[in-house]
């Protein structure tokens, strides 16, 4: 560990191996950089709002569940009724964001997190 | 065909199980001795606290993936969700629902930063910015009473459906089956760590996919794969007709029902992202993709079983009575393998004799994986939180936080292997869901206000882990789950006051106001630094890749 790095590094929370990590002055100057707002802003304007979206669609499922008996005993086609392909939907929905947000995330949030991450190491 | 059915395979689940106990026990015992390999083996290779607690963090996202399946199916998904369609139809699937759109918490807001921004335990995020040792000591207890509750709803659940797969009907069996399950999950999680632990939850997911994969499709073959013929059957033969295949048989007989199932719909949905001995998987593999990598797995072959029970599930409601099915286990428990038995030629026959063995061999493995991942959650945050960071003020030694995490393995399975024995004729179902409960309401909203919010304070933090912790509990100790209700776990005194038997619709905003209000009048201001570190990490992994050299 190198000697002359102001912060000791606690414990537990770092690794204890290599060369010690960015001072918190070097950390308050990144989180107040340009670069990593837009970071957080791509990464929020993402996951916030679609968290309140599936949680949203899956509470009006449980409430039509509760509370729209009829609705949800309308027959489709054969014994496949409407509760089911709601249910069946929350499966369909629930692959569907996690490959929209791994998308997201491989697209506009590695490489931005990346470049950030390489270049505070290596000043380090 | 069922009414042919009933009576042998009532026989078959009931009294003569005798007559498949050398197949069923030849199974169990090879699944033990081929763990107990497993372990052996990871135990030569844990050395440091870091291969104790995170396997190394070399695990791929893929071997991370169906870990974690092995640690969240448990055995109350596997045959609880598929007994409870068998009973109950729709609703039994409704239930299924909420464990999996619950992933995408895990997988949008709380993997990725976890992985990057702590090291061994949830601890080490929720005290990041804050006071060590207050928020440690919380973060600690939250750990071990969440894991608590949930192992010991595990091992009394097993002590039930051991002996009933074996056709034990004496106390005494069912103890020492519950003290063979917690003597191996001690064995497993002292030895082999989190790598053996990891490898052994590896293997109990492909044992559960492909067994659960064989009687599915068996199943459809019997209905000619059509969907709409299986339902129909299944509809016909429980006797309740269309309402079989619509909502409310289960959750909709009354207002407060209605309520209860809102209720713990959102503890199953937010708590899954605060379940402790979940938390630590995504420490297992080396960076934040890899965690994202293993979630996008975990939610592909959850998803994947889920499917699958309906099959199963309403399988067993078109192929055997209810009332088969009701006097095997009243809660449905031994649909599945009763199911099994049947779609492998009836009792009686080799086939149905060979795949009962291996269906019940496949819920052995289940539990077994389960608990040892719930032991290791609660020894790590012991060794880690309390006694390496409070009690020895993060001075301990490597050695002597090993030591610690292996005396604290062997004293939680000593107390569930007691606990456990003591609840084996209580009805301690309702403790799953009190697990979710606590994590949504005490665990969740103290990382998210970590992970996100500037202003959170120490005082914030412990308010919330507190009082969500405290409100669920309370609750659920005044609510019909204990006292007054006609499942309760102790009968013949009525102390309830709560209505609902799941606290969350009143715990989990309750967690997140006082972590939110703590903070407010908080007169320590918060660390601007530290947060500064934490956010910076927790969205570029700064500083995580080296966790494996030692």
């Amino acid at each position: 560990m190198a000697t002359e790095a102001p912060p000791p590094p606690r414990k537990g929370t770092e690794t204890d191996t290599g060369p010690a990590g960015p001072t918190t002055e070097q950390f308050v100057e990144v989180q107040e950089s340009e670069e990593f707002g837009e970071l957080r802003r791509t990464y929020r304007s993402f996951a916030f709002p679609l968290t309140v979206a599936f949680i949203t669609w899956y509470l009006l499922y449980v409430l039509l569940s509760n509370y729209a008996g009829g609705f949800m005993g309308i027959r489709l086609f054969g014994n496949i009724n409407m509760a089911l392909v709601l249910g069946l939907g929350q499966f369909a929905t629930t692959f569907l964001i996690a490959w929209l947000y791994s998308r997201h995330a491989a697209l506009r949030l590695d490489p931005k997190g990346e470049a950030i991450k390489a270049r505070m190491e290596g000043d380090a | 065909m069922s009414t042919l059915a009933t009576a042998p395979v009532l026989l078959a689940a009931g009294d003569a199980t005798t007559e498949h106990r050398p197949l069923i026990i030849g199974l169990f015992a090879a699944f033990v001795i081929a763990t107990l390999a497993i372990t052996i083996w990871a135990g030569r290779q844990t050395r440091s606290t870091a291969d104790f607690y995170a396997g190394g963090g070399q695990f791929t996202g893929f071997q991370n993936g169906l870990a974690i399946s092995g640690d969240y199916m448990s055995a109350a998904s596997f045959l609880g969700i598929s007994g409870a369609i068998a009973l109950f139809g729709y609703d039994g699937f409704l239930y299924s629902i909420g464990f999996l759109v619950a992933w995408l918490v895990a997988l949008l807001l709380v993997a990725e930063p976890l992985r990057n921004s702590g090291r061994f335990t949830m601890g080490d995020v929720l005290a990041y910015r804050m006071r060590q040792r207050p928020v440690r000591t919380a973060a600690g207890t939250s750990t071990i009473v969440v894991s608590i509750f949930y192992l010991l709803a595990q091992m009394a659940g097993a002590g039930v459906l051991v002996s009933l797969l074996l056709g034990i009907k004496s106390d005494g069996g069912k103890i020492a089956i519950v003290a063979l399950v917690g003597v191996l999950m001690i064995v497993y999680v002292t030895i082999g760590g989190m790598k053996g632990t990891t490898w052994v939850q590896m293997v109990k997911a492909v044992l559960l996919i492909v067994g659960t994969l064989l009687i599915t499709f068996l199943i459809l073959l019997k209905f000619d794969f059509n969907l709409s013929s299986l339902l129909g059957a299944a509809a016909d033969n429980s006797g309740a007709g269309a309402a079989f295949l619509e909502p409310g048989l289960k959750y909709g007989v009354s207002a407060t029902s209605k309520l209860d199932f809102l209720s713990l719909g959102i503890a199953l949905v937010l708590g899954t992202a605060g379940l402790p001995h979940i938390l630590i998987r995504f420490y297992t593999v080396p960076t934040a993709k890899a965690a994202r990598k293993s979630v996008n797995w975990a939610i592909g072959i959850i998803g994947a079983f889920y499917l699958m029970t309906i099959v199963l599930g309403f399988g067993a409601a078109a192929l055997l009575s209810s009332k088969t099915i009701r006097e095997s286990n009243p809660s449905g428990n031994t649909a599945a393998p009763l199911t099994a038995l049947e779609v492998g030629g009836g009792a009686g026959s080799t086939g149905g004799a060979i795949l009962l063995a291996v269906i019940s061999a496949v819920a052995f493995a289940t539990i077994l994986a389960v608990v040892a991942g719930l032991t290791l959650a609660s020894s790590s945050s012991f060794a880690h939180d309390i006694y390496a960071n409070v009690i020895k003020r993060g001075k301990a030694t490597e050695k002597e936080e090993m030591r610690a995490a292996r005396l604290a393995t062997v004293l939680i399975g000593i107390v569930s292997i007691g606990l456990g024995a003591l609840a084996r004729d209580l009805n301690v179902a309702g403790l799953v869901a009190l697990a979710f409960a606590v994590a949504a309401s005490a665990n969740l909203p103290t990382i998210l206000y970590s992970l996100f919010w500037k202003r959170f304070t120490t005082r914030g933090a412990l308010w919330s882990i507190y009082g969500g912790l405290v409100s669920s509990v309370v609750l659920v100790l005044f609510s019909p789950v204990v006292s007054g209700g006609k499942n309760s776990m102790f009968k013949g005194v009525d102390f309830h006051w709560f209505p609902l038997e799941n606290p969350g619709l009143v715990s989990i905003p309750l967690g997140f106001l006082l972590g939110w209000l703590g903070s407010l009048l908080s007169k320590e201001e918060p660390d601007a630094g530290k947060y500064a570190e934490l956010e910076v990490k927790s969205l570029t992994g700064v500083g995580t890749a080296a966790a494996v050299e030692h």
